[in-house]
């Protein structure tokens, strides 16, 4: 992982995303690194659920108060917040989106994983999948695929002409610009707090034990960046799980209201 | 594009990040579809059954508070009047007591009176009957002195009994009618 060897120093590369494989090597259930993360992470977060909820009381204790905690926020500042109450038969699918997001996420700052499971497209890009046709599925159902298609490419109040130029930007940001920019947030953001990381940590080594005496303490300013970037990157691992989900609910009201 | 056709992509030497290896959708995958499970069949049933049992126990509390909060009330009410009675009674009671001393009072002072009453007048009684009797003694002793006296005046010569008999008479009279005006000048 760490770039830096004998012959001087090695910046990250795209590489880091691309780890060998270590076991089924060749099949499509080929283990590597980032999806042995993966695993990791679910095992944790499918525990601590598993955990909270295996005897439930009626006065939470423990790891009950910490789930239903979590599990509030969701309800609450995502899903009451922006699609109401009858968006609560979404809650399954929503708080699947932040947690796992949340725990993938955070994968990349927790020692020895340090690698976020979002950090390569596969992930994003199957729960940008997952929510575009979970809210297209709803606005149909809901509005009726006529009404649905008429209310997203053609919106009311505009003059005919304005159609020619208004419903390809609709079709576009709707149908195609929705799933492609949850999934390049995510991945973008992710891959980015990866590779600073490794920068600065492997700059950090590499000015520490490499170099020569005089850069030493930029080897120490390259730590301190890295350790104020480790922080940052937990409030981007909390904010992206926070916005792909909002975004996830603020289209799916626009699915479920007919008029948006 | 299949799965395989990504996976074969994906395994080529030029390593584009924007296309996900077949792998990773498989292992998202089913970490996804494991959260979701655990979420949608497990987690949030769990917990909505339990805050529905929280509700209905806070409901029941509520309504039982509210229930007992109107029996206290209701309690109260009645500790209430009882009081008020209990006054009431309390009042009426003195009241009583006080004519009824009143006229313990007045009855006794009425006995004491008439007893008083009773006493004046039998002393009365006595002192007229001993008055008529110290007169008719005194009368009777009067005569007597009398005639004695006239006898020893006059001498034996008072043959004729009955002229002396209505000269004592008369002269007795006399002393009688003296005596009443002595006694109508001293009332």
């Amino acid at each position: 992982m760490i770039a830096a060897g004998e012959g001087g120093f090695h910046a990250p590369t795209i590489d880091e995303f691309f780890p060998e494989g270590v076991l089924f090597e060749g099949t499509i259930f080929e283990l590597n690194r980032i999806r042995l993360v993966m695993i990791v992470m679910t095992i944790v977060v499918g525990g601590f659920f598993w955990l909270a909820f295996r005897k439930p009381q009626v006065v939470p204790r423990g790891l009950q108060n910490v789930g239903e905690v979590a599990i509030d926020f969701v309800k609450f500042q995502i899903v009451d917040e922006v699609i109401g109450k009858e968006g609560r038969r979404f809650l399954p699918y929503l708080t699947t989106l932040f947690f796992l997001i949340l725990a993938f996420n955070i994968a990349g700052i927790i020692p020895p994983l340090q690698i976020a499971g979002t950090s390569v497209i596969a992930l994003p890009m199957l729960l940008a999948i997952c929510t575009w046709v979970l809210f297209n599925y709803t606005g149909i159902k809901e509005q009726g695929l006529g009404h649905y298609l008429k209310v997203n490419l053609f919106p009311s109040g505009l003059p005919k002409v304005m159609y020619v130029l208004v419903t390809p930007i609709e079709f576009a940001s709707t149908f195609i610009l929705r799933p492609v920019t949850l999934t390049l947030r995510l991945l973008g953001n992710m891959m980015a707090g990866h590779m600073v990381l490794l920068l600065f940590f492997a700059g950090t080594s590499y000015l520490l034990f490499d170099a020569g005496a005089l850069l030493k303490p930029i080897g120490l300013l390259s730590f301190g960046m890295g350790f104020a970037f480790t922080a940052f990157e937990i409030l981007v691992a909390v904010l992206q799980a926070y916005i792909f989900t909002l975004l996830t609910a603020v289209y799916l009201a626009g699915a479920m209201s007919a008029e948006h | 594009m299949t799965p395989t056709d990504i996976a074969l992509l994906a395994a080529e030497e030029n390593k584009n990040p924007l296309l996900p290896a077949a792998p990773d959708l498989v292992w998202g995958g089913i970490c996804f579809v494991i959260l979701l499970l655990l979420f949608w069949k497990y987690a949030l049933p769990r917990l909505q059954q339990v805050l529905d049992e929280r509700t209905a126990n806070i409901e029941k509390k509520l309504e039982q508070a509210e229930r007992e909060r109107a029996e206290a009330q209701a309690l109260l009410e009645q500790y209430r009047e009882q009081l008020a009675e209990a006054r009431q009674e309390a009042a009426r009671i003195r009241a009583e007591a006080q004519s009824e001393r009143q006229a313990i009072i007045e009855e006794a002072r009425a006995e004491a009176q008439a007893a008083a009453q009773q006493v004046t007048e039998r002393a009365h009684a006595q002192l007229q009957a001993d008055a008529q009797q110290a007169k008719a003694e005194l009368s009777r002793e009067i005569g007597r002195i009398a005639v004695e006296l006239a006898e020893k005046i006059v001498g034996q010569a008072l043959s004729d009994g009955q002229a002396t008999r209505a000269t004592v008479e008369q002269f007795l009279a006399e002393l009688e009618s003296q005596a009443g005006s002595a006694e109508a000048g001293r009332r």
